[in-house]
């Protein structure tokens, strides 16, 4: 008898031994060798690797809402569903030419692509991978295919993107994912390179490359149309070369203050929602790249394009004062918080290595091997939109 | 005066294609510069993405000046920088012998994939 239930409690250990959450993991995207490494963050430390992932230049990631399947969209097209909880890649596809990034929909059951190749957004199921929806980027009397980029998920079902070369926004209704309903919005800007949604999921912004400012949706007064902001950051300066295009990823914001990179500048813009004005500029140690609010808001950390990306700058939102500045080494390409904040991830490019920061005292906590490493993805991504 | 800063380019021209010399260290370091920094817009295995595909077919029939000009000086209205604070004449020229024979393609990024392929 005894051994009997000893035998039972040995087979429940067995198989309870592998379950855990996901809520602590990650993803960090292995750009020169199409690897991705799965991270945990309650001991920092890395869960391994997956492999065969295709051309991860520029790759990101978002997550489906239990937090268990990463969505991997690569340069050459690729779209990868892993799972992190057992290191594998359990679908895959080869939807384009070349691609720059994705957003899952609310209800978690779309994955929608952006496109340079063919110019456009492919829509699929997120769990077969099958293609629901293809919207190619027409515009212009020659019709030709515009490269798309600023795919974000907004609330209602919608992914909103914008249109490169052409200068345009659009809103994608997949409510019917048999009839996806389409807004433009025209003549929004030169050039738009990416964009962002506010968390809430209101206003989705685009950041214009041809020509200052930003170009500003209201997602719930689509009829008012596309409004510019900051139309007048840079008029009358000499424009500087710019080595590497600013993201705009998430929203860094803190109070009414949203931060937000300067294009070809060494600055850093505050912008206050309220009013949409511009609220001031910081002086910065290079070109930002990304400007990232702890998710307290209460510092913003910014990283910088070549030849000054061996940096890393914290500013404080409230005296909006540089605070720290941190040299983790060549080619720090991106951060990422840990869902409440305590620590920051960077990807430590041209070192192979992850360094890890705790966000008050700024040490190192942490580093460790990994091969030409970019973006950073954490779980806790899959609840917040436009992420 | 036209003819003789005519010749005076052309002469740089031809000069900078002889006095093109760039230590091996430093060309493993254009090389990963190459890769990784042009390759955030053209991608890691310069098949394009915001900037076009850097490939010798595509590349084949351009001038080799013109390229050069463009790594140096940039491309007005378009997203490509001048990159003259950051390379030489020479380093540039070497640039783009490598893209015009394709030397950087042949490096260790391997596209495995095939259209729809499902990996497990």
């Amino acid at each position: 008898m005894i051994r009997l239930v000893l035998l039972f409690a040995m087979l429940l250990c067995s198989l309870t031994a592998g379950a855990r959450g996901t809520g602590d993991l990650g993803i960090v995207i292995e750009r020169a060798t199409g690897t991705v490494q799965v991270i945990e963050t309650t001991n920092n430390s890395s869960l391994g690797r997956i492999n065969g992932l295709g051309d991860l230049s520029h790759a990101s990631a978002v997550y489906s809402r239990d937090g268990r399947y990463a969505y991997i969209f690569g340069r050459d097209g690729g779209l990868s569903k892993v799972d992190i909880l057992n290191n594998k890649v359990v679908n895959r596809t080869l939807q384009s030419g070349n691609s720059i990034g994705g957003a899952i929909s609310q209800d978690g059951r779309l994955v929608a692509v952006s496109n340079y190749k063919p110019g456009g957004v492919k829509i699929f199921d997120a769990d077969s991978l099958q293609l629901v929806a293809d919207i190619p980027a027409i515009y212009g009397t020659n019709k030709q295919l515009s490269k798309v980029i600023g795919l974000v998920d907004a609330p209602g079902q919608k992914f909103v993107f914008s249109l490169w070369d052409a200068g345009e926004i659009w809103v994608a209704d997949m409510s019917d994912t048999t009839k996806p309903k389409i807004t433009k919005f025209k003549g929004i800007g030169q050039q738009p390179y990416d964009a962002l949604i506010t968390p809430d999921g209101r206003y989705y912004i685009a950041g214009l490359f041809g020509e200052d400012g930003m170009a500003m949706l209201d997602l719930w007064n689509l009829d008012a149309g596309v409004k510019r902001i900051l139309d007048n950051y840079g008029k009358g300066e000499q424009k500087l070369p710019v080595y590497k295009m600013p993201h705009l990823e998430g929203w860094a914001i803190a109070g009414n203050l949203a931060f937000v990179p300067a294009i070809g500048r060494h600055e850093v813009l505050v912008i206050d929602i309220l009013n949409w004005k511009e609220a001031g500029r910081i002086k910065v140690h290079g070109q930002p790249v990304f400007v990232m609010a702890r998710p307290d808001g209460r510092n913003i950390w910014v990283n910088f394009s070549v030849p000054n990306n061996d940096t890393l700058q914290v500013i404080d939102t409230q005296s909006l004062k540089i605070v720290k500045t941190l040299k983790p080494g060549k080619g720090v390409l991106h951060m990422e918080f840990e869902p409440r904040g305590e620590e920051v991830w960077a990807s430590v490019r041209d070192e192979d290595r992850l360094a890890v920061f705790d966000t008050e005292t700024f040490e190192q906590v942490a580093s460790f091997e990994a091969i030409k490493p970019s973006g950073i993805f954490m779980t806790s991504r899959a609840h917040r939109t436009g992420l | 005066m036209t003819r003789i800063s005519l010749l005076t380019a052309s002469l740089l021209i031809v000069s900078a294609q002889c006095l093109a010399e760039v230590s091996s260290s430093r060309q493993t370091e254009l090389m990963y510069f190459l890769k990784h920094d042009c390759g955030s817009c053209h991608g890691m295995t310069l098949k394009g993405g915001l900037g076009p595909a850097l490939l010798p077919e595509r590349l084949a029939g351009k001038p080799r000046a013109l390229l050069v000009t463009t790594i140096m000086e940039g491309r007005q209205g378009t997203a490509m920088p001048p990159w003259k604070s950051m390379l030489s004449y020479d380093e540039a020229s070497w640039i783009t012998d490598q893209l015009l024979t394709g030397t950087i393609t042949q490096t260790e990024v391997a596209s495995e994939s095939t259209p729809g392929a499902l990996r497990k």
